[in-house]
């Protein structure tokens, strides 16, 4: 009793003796007792002779660059307070991340220590509860896109695009490096697709929009192309909004040889035609990002990048692939199958240098899917269409606003505004609303033109909001 | 059960959904599916249920010890997810102004400065999304330097036959050939070798120091020089930095290039597989090239972004944005806690665990592969006397580990060690867990010269038992059909 007082009366009230036993040993579970009988079984004096195969000149000092530790506590003061410093503001920006409702099971589930701090299921028995997910993953994701196999995801919808063309360029007989690439593909996403695909030869060729519409014109397609591409990407719906022909554009492609990737929103795909049904023979690659589906906006990340293909295409797909198998009884259960394509097999010749998955948010997302089906998906897609549809109804009375394309689109649209956007956009951000993108920075000849998106998380009052803040700023 | 099948036609988790509104702005029909897709009808407490007892077949840190080499699966502190799920960071749109975001911001901008000073680089990128793009940015920055001094006959990238499947794969994504290195006997790069393939086509070496075969690489100044005198560059792959953390920097190694995996070293989640982020940092002669986004701070005001246009001979963007912040806030938090005292202890502990295991299990007939050098953070184990003698495999100790409470070690990596096990036992394992997973390692020895069927036909406890990987990859089923859909 008295050993525990004092020792308590020593750590509690000797500042240094506090700092020596808390501070300095973050999550480390180890008593001087402990130590001592380690370094005693392993036959070293002291931790630091455990070191003693660094070269001497080679080691370094206290790092004093770097902050000292705080406690839990201090922490958590520090990120409230830097938490707070973000300023809120109602988001009507889409370009490719969109803010929809997460039922509040998603995350509760999904943080779970037994799927939170679990390795990539590499032990399958172990593994049972991440690998039947990702299999009901597939599956799902399968059915949205129509196509017949699924990965396990991959790590956002740009880098899914890029694994995508070089999954076609494998796969294309004429051995072309080609790609044909429309400007109405996410111009991040170009950005990436180009960092990620110009050392292996791979030529990006650009297909421009047609200025009237915002969409590919099925009707300037050369006809004189045959075998000269790899592929031809299609996105749907594209960066500006707007529903291209798919059927037209799908068959095009195929008659001159090249395969089609297609980049599609999933919850679009509860409404629109899915991939596998575009065209005569539908898209052979399609890929996109899976953000809608339950991951919150998180300022860019953690995102999901999905990738979907026909079956037999599936030994040049990237990535993670669960198949369900039997176990020695017969009993059915899940594994990773397919992984002579993987680095960790193949080394230099694998498919790709992927390691992972997006596994957590693979988990939140197919949690989302299951909550909400196919008529919560449908629904959602029609309530973010239609409140688009109710913003751009109040916007086209203002005077000097454009709708400049004439084109169908889905929960997303341009508008061109009679004044310099950016400054529009602060004084927006002012009265705590993200009024949209600035399209000029990507399409210089979109000067002062905005994309507008419109999710069904808005309502009616801030919709009405917005448009009058609006009309007041283009009116002053 | 597979959530489709307890799918019943018309029940839903109607709750969840928006007010219902009709499509009174119609897209035309050749837009539209005819058909809604194929997914799971069922009510909420279905699915909580259904992925609560999922998860329970799990494996994971909080549950189990996990020693699983190269992987680093130490604790994940709880308020390090706590926080960064607070809504003020989870609802900022990825091109919302800067101006809006300077809480974020900040917490970016100094684990770019933590990252700077824990590896001795002079820059740091947080864009790669994962170990494997921080690796490929890597080496994309070494061939970008190259080309801007139109050193273009550089095709070739060095790797030491020890190193990770990701090093040669990323190699060839940026374009290279890939040469491998043998090791010698003690672990060492076998210096002698290297010597005589380094030249004017040599773009770079990939080394992993504390190597994969947990030893540190002791001619790290020799391996230096020789690349450096030979024009080339050093990448310097993270996955061991666990080790040395506060101990010595690879910046100070003579690397120019280096990704890290804070999924590992600082304790981000793994997820079940991600998401990971691979930050990069380089020397000076790098710093043009790294990738974009990164955080600046010019007047220690105001944070803002540094793009393309601010860095114009970057190697890119990875991703469509900045990067894995969620990933990113994890890391920061967990940097916070730790700090400048706690940092060193980290690779402390992580090496006394290790050399602690390894002694002991040296002492009670394992085979070390490596037993007259230190252990850093792991070590290698080889059961070939095992396999020949009883015909139980590394990969029948690992299965038999799992009836006995303990995810298994790594298998079969690296692969110049036949039978191995390599074991990474982190920083935050006591003593007790340690003395555990002994006695069960050697209790499994014995059963392999008794009874090695029990390890053959292992495991026995878990929700299924071994699985047929020949019949998943054959006979591949990797989608669920319905009977409607047959």
């Amino acid at each position: 009793m008295i050993t525990i007082l004092s020792f308590i009366l020593n750590v509690a009230f000797n500042p240094s003796n506090t700092e020596t036993t808390y501070y300095l040993m973050p999550y480390i579970p180890h008593t001087q007792e402990d130590i001592n009988a380690m370094l005693s079984a392993i036959g070293a004096d002291s931790i630091e002779d455990l070191f003693d195969e660094i070269p001497p000149e080679l080691r370094c000092h206290q790092l004093d660059n770097m902050p000292s530790s705080l406690t839990e506590m201090e922490v958590v003061q520090l990120i409230r307070q830097r938490a707070a410093q973000n300023k809120q503001g109602t988001c009507f920006i889409g370009a490719g991340a969109y803010e929809h409702h997460i039922p509040a099971a998603v995350w509760e589930i999904t943080a779970r220590g037994e799927y939170y701090s679990a390795y990539t299921p590499y032990q399958a028995e172990a593994s049972q509860g991440t690998l039947q997910l990702l299999y009901e993953f597939q599956t799902m994701l399968a059915n949205l896109t129509g196509m017949e196999v699924a990965n396990a995801s991959l790590y956002d919808g740009a880098s899914a695009l890029a694994e995508a063309i070089l999954m076609a360029v494998r796969l294309t007989k004429t051995k072309s490096k080609k790609i044909l690439l429309p400007t109405t593909v996410h111009p991040m996403y170009r950005q990436a697709v180009s960092t990620i695909v110009k050392n292996q030869a791979i030529e990006l060729i650009e297909l421009n929009y047609t200025k009237a519409t915002g969409t590919i014109s099925p009707n300037h397609l050369p006809n004189d192309i045959s075998k000269q591409y790899a592929a031809l990407v299609i996105p749907q719906p594209n960066f500006f909004g707007n529903l291209e022909e798919i059927h037209e554009l799908t068959n095009w492609a195929h008659q001159q040889g090249m395969l089609v990737i297609a980049v599609v929103n999933p919850i679009s795909l509860a409404i629109l035609t899915p991939p596998s049904e575009w065209g005569e023979k539908g898209a052979d690659i399609v890929c996109g990002e899976g953000q809608p589906l339950g991951i919150p906006l998180s300022y860019g990340g953690p995102y999901l990048g999905f990738m979907c293909c026909k079956k037999a295409y599936i030994r040049q797909m990237p990535g993670r692939i669960v198949g369900q198998t039997i176990d020695l009884d017969g009993k059915v259960g899940y594994t990773l199958t397919l992984q002579a394509r993987e680095q960790h097999i193949r080394r230099s010749k694998a498919t790709s240098n992927i390691c992972t998955n997006q596994g957590l948010m693979t988990t939140a997302a197919t949690i989302h899917m299951a909550l909400l089906g196919a008529k919560g998906l449908a629904q959602t897609a029609i309530a973010c269409h239609e409140n688009t549809h109710l913003l751009l109804a109040k916007l086209a009375n203002l005077a000097g606003v454009e709708f400049i394309f004439d084109a169908h689109f889905f929960h997303e649209a341009v508008l061109k505004l009679p004044k310099p956007v950016d400054e529009v956009l602060i004084q927006l951000a002012a009265q705590e609303i993200f009024g949209g993108y600035a399209l000029q920075h990507h399409y210089p000849e979109l000067k002062n033109c905005l994309l507008i998106c419109v999710t069904e998380m808005r309502t009616k009052q801030e919709i009405e909001a917005y448009a009058e803040a609006l009309q007041a700023i283009l009116n002053n | 059960m597979l959530i489709f099948e307890q799918s019943v036609p018309g029940r839903t988790a109607t709750t969840q959904y928006p007010a219902k509104k009709l499509l009174t702005h119609p897209i035309p029909e050749r837009f539209l599916r005819k058909r809604p897709p194929e997914l799971p009808e069922v009510s909420e407490m279905q699915v909580v249920r259904h992925y609560t007892r999922l998860s329970q077949k799990n494996f994971s840190i909080d549950t189990h010890f996990y020693p699983l080499g190269s992987c680093t699966m130490k604790y994940n502190p709880r308020v390090c997810h706590t926080l960064s799920m607070l809504p003020d960071f989870l609802n900022r749109h990825p091109l919302s102004p800067d101006e809006y975001n300077q809480g974020i911001l900040a917490c970016l901008y100094e684990l770019q400065e933590i990252l700077k000073e824990v590896t001795g680089m002079q820059g740091v990128s947080l864009a790669p999304a994962a170990g494997a793009q921080g690796e490929f940015s890597g080496v994309a920055m070494i061939r970008a330097y190259h080309d801007a001094r139109n050193d273009t006959e550089r095709t070739e990238i060095l790797v030491p036959n020890a190193a990770h499947g990701t090093n040669p794969a990323s190699a060839v994504m940026c374009g290279f050939k890939v040469r491998e290195i043998p090791t010698d006997e003690q672990g060492d790069v076998n210096l002698e070798a290297l010597r005589q393939v380094v030249g004017p086509q040599t773009a770079g070496i990939m080394l992993t120091n504390p190597s994969t075969l947990g030893v540190f690489e002791r001619k790290m100044t020799e391996i230096a020089a020789c690349i450096h005198e030979a024009g080339g560059l050093l990448y310097y792959d993270g996955a061991n930095l666990n080790a040395i953390l506060g101990k010595v920097r690879p910046g100070d190694m003579g690397f120019d290039v280096i990704h890290m995996n804070l999924h590992k070293t600082f304790s981000t989640p793994h997820g079940g597989g991600g998401p990971g982020a691979g930050p990069v940092g380089v020397s000076e002669r790098l710093l043009p090239f790294l990738p974009v986004p990164i955080v600046i701070n010019y007047d220690g005001q105001v944070y803002r972004w540094l793009d393309k246009a601010d860095c114009p001979q970057t190697i890119g963007h990875l991703l469509a944005y900045a990067g894995n912040i969620g990933v990113l806030l994890r890391a920061y938090i967990y940097a916070r806690l730790v700090g400048r005292e706690g940092i060193v202890r980290i690779a402390e502990h992580a090496t006394l665990n290790a050399n602690y295991l390894m002694q002991q299990l040296m002492a009670k007939g394992f085979e070390i592969a490596f037993p007259q050098r230190r252990a850093s953070h792991e070590f290698i184990l080889t059961l070939k006397q095992q396999a020949k003698n009883y015909g139980t495999t590394a990969m029948h100790f690992a299965k038999r580990l799992l009836d006995k409470g303990f995810h298994a070690p790594t298998t079969y990596f690296p692969l110049l060690v036949p039978e191995c096990l390599l074991i990474e036992p982190t920083e935050t394992e006591d003593k007790a867990t340690l003395d555990d997973f002994i006695n069960a390692l050697t209790e499994t020895l014995h059963e392999a010269e008794t009874t090695p069927e029990l390890l053959q036909n292992a495991p026995h406890t878990l929700p299924v038992k071994k699985l047929d990987d020949v019949k998943a990859a054959k006979m591949l089923n990797i989608k669920y059909t319905s009977s409607s859909q047959v």
